[in-house]
């Protein structure tokens, strides 16, 4: 053990604040930092990519259908002529967003859920455990498609066609996604409550939520943060599979995944048009579960690196 | 054994019955009315709609409906089919054996690869092989099943022209043509399903055989005199198990969700492809049917990795 003995490197080491530390064994997994410079330019060219690349995403040009790439155009057009390049980028802010948003979504409904659980003793503590195993046995997909059938109407006609889809897919991916979080919150807090520091406080007359807020949480803190990165990754994939399946945002509306249900039918003549949105989803997702990756070596605090 | 099972099958009602009443609550909560047209019909006198209204029972207490539903659906009688015209049953069993069909290949295939790599990786911890299965198992699970789709019509079918990328029913061809054209047709979906699985199962099995490895049985096993690939395959594998078995159990829904996505790339007639065209011809009855088939084939799924657990660890089936 590095704390036991005081020589001098572990004694100096404990001076790091506990995010310094973090990211001195985030550091270490070569893969991750790559991966979140990968993440951060993707996220810097979606935010900025439209003052730097001026065409419009509804800007037709029969002239050039289905040309790949140049310098015009450099990630080609599409059947109408559009800018592929145009498209992806304001396609990647909605995927980017429903991932971040469905992630909130879930880790707060899952962190509720999993702290109710694992604080009470009784029949509630039951109940929600019940209630997360049957969600786990859901099929998702098929309940997502479902949802988004029954309820796209009532909400498009409420907030726009764009706003009440996002509404709906952030909340249904979101509401669908909580249960891991659950169940991981609900263990890291039947373990944290029998500690001594916990009783300690609820010897000093510490309230429930006090003891909760201030004691528990913050130490089970770190699975979350791990679970919410893959959240972030499984919502990407989920929001382009309904826009792959023509059951996701409007048809005008180019996300990754519906630019590559647009490009399917296309893939002998223009493969570009597919390959370009497939391989954004894919450096997203891939990037974000390096980074969930070397989040869980960082934050193991019983890892020793 | 056998009390276990009956002990898993009443575990198993209870979740079909919570399932049941959350596709119900979906419906029901759903804005929309299927009698909204007959109000509206300027043609139809209102007493007509409310008297059909009070025969299908909308205006019975939700409980009431709930019960009428579930009784109906119980019995098998799960409506009728408003575009094709034909009992949603039927329809639905036509489709079934073609579906589990590519989900049952792809899930022989993901095991088949896992297991082995995933053993042969855990017993070389950080070696050369065990950081390049890692890493193309991460690259695995995070290319979604519809661009690996696409990237293999794009290289298998458009650029070498080996592999038919329409999946088709009726193959003009008998005997052992037949029979691999059928083969043939099915590489591509099946391969796609089954390395996206394979890649997660991969990991999973890799960590699970590094936590039964270390044990102190192993090594007595090793100091016995037994040879390496005994005490892999006999000693450790079998105990390494029983946490993928839970694993696969659990990823059930997840290959659902693959299996509608490949057969909408492939256009596979199966009960996912079923489902997406029936939701963009609003088609209820069928939609609610196959949202709730799959739901069976879950918890079905769920109870057989149980008996499973029971037969790999006998101590779970006498608690």
């Amino acid at each position: 053990m590095a704390g036991s003995t005081l020589v001098f490197p572990s004694a100096e080491r404990r001076a790091y604040s506990p995010w310094r530390e973090t990211w001195r064994r985030y550091r270490r997994h070569k893969l991750a930092v790559v991966s979140a410079v990968l993440l951060l330019i993707l996220i810097a060219a979606v935010v900025l990519g439209p003052f730097v690349w001026r065409i419009s995403i509804n800007d037709i040009d029969f002239n050039s259908r289905l040309e790949g790439p140049s310098l015009a155009h450099p990630f080609g057009t599409d059947d109408l002529g559009q800018d592929i390049l145009a498209r992806m980028i304001y396609g990647g802010r909605i995927s980017l967003a429903v991932g971040l948003m469905a992630m909130t979504v879930s880790v707060t409904v899952g962190t509720l859920i999993g702290a109710l659980a694992g604080m009470s003793r009784g029949a509630l503590g039951h109940a929600l455990m019940w209630l997360t195993d049957l969600f786990l046995s859901l099929p998702q997909l098929p309940l997502l498609l479902l949802l988004i059938y029954l309820f796209r109407d009532g909400l498009k006609a409420v907030f726009g066609p764009e706003g009440g889809i996002f509404i709906l897919i952030v909340l249904v991916i979101g509401g669908l996604r909580w249960m891991p979080v659950a169940r991981l919150v609900r263990a890291q807090f039947l373990s944290l409550r029998e500690k001594e520091f916990v009783e300690a406080a609820r010897a000093l007359g510490a309230s429930q939520a006090r003891q909760v807020l201030r004691h528990i949480l913050p130490n089970a803190v770190g699975p979350v943060i791990i679970a919410g990165t893959i959240d972030v990754a499984a919502a990407i994939i989920a929001e382009s599979t309904l826009s792959f399946l023509g059951l996701g945002f409007p048809p005008d509306t180019p996300t990754w995944g519906r630019l590559l249900y647009d490009a399917k039918d296309y893939l002998d003549i223009a493969a570009h048009w597919a390959l370009f949105p497939g391989g954004a989803i894919f450096i997203a997702v891939v990037s974000i579960n390096f980074i969930g990756d070397g989040l869980r070596d960082a934050l193991d605090a019983r890892k020793v690196i | 054994m056998g009390q276990y099972i009956l002990r898993r099958l009443m575990i198993a009602v209870p979740s079909l019955l919570g399932i049941s009443l959350v596709l119900f609550i979906v419906l029901a909560l759903a804005p929309g009315d299927p009698f909204s047209e007959l109000a509206t019909n300027p043609n139809v006198p209102p007493e007509v709609g409310l008297a059909l209204r009070a025969k299908f029972g909308l205006d019975d207490p939700i409980y009431l409906r709930y019960l009428h539903w579930l009784v109906a659906m119980a019995q098998g009688d799960w409506g009728f089919s408003f575009t094709s015209r034909v009992n949603v049953d039927t329809l639905i069993l036509q489709r079934l054996p073609t579906t589990l069909y590519v989900i049952g290949s792809a899930q022989v295939l993901a095991l088949l690869i896992a297991i082995p790599v995933g053993v042969y990786a855990a017993t070389r911890p950080y070696s050369i092989f065990d950081q390049i299965a890692n890493t193309f198992a991460f690259i695995g699970f995070s290319l979604p099943t519809f661009f690996t789709g696409l990237l293999f019509i794009l290289i298998f079918s458009v650029k070498l022209d080996w592999l038919p990328f329409v999946y088709t029913t009726d193959i003009q061809a008998t005997g052992v043509h037949w029979l691999i054209e059928e083969l043939r047709q099915g590489i591509m979906p099946v391969m796609v399903l089954g390395l996206f699985q394979a890649a997660s199962l991969t990991r999973f099995v890799r960590s699970a055989m590094l936590d039964v490895i270390r044990l102190d049985y192993v090594t007595t096993a090793r100091a016995k005199g037994l040879g390496q690939a005994r005490v892999i395959v006999k000693h450790a594998m079998r105990n390494a198990m029983i946490p993928v078995v839970t694993l696969v159990a659990l990823q059930i829904p997840a290959v659902f969700g693959g299996a509608i996505v490949t057969e909408q790339i492939f256009r596979i007639p199966g009960i996912g492809s079923l489902l997406i065209t029936s939701i963009l011809a609003n088609d209820t009855p069928v939609v609610m049917a196959v949202t709730f088939v799959f739901a069976c084939l879950v918890v079905l799924f769920n109870l057989v990795a149980d008996v499973l657990y029971g037969w790999l660890d006998p101590r779970i089936s006498l608690r």
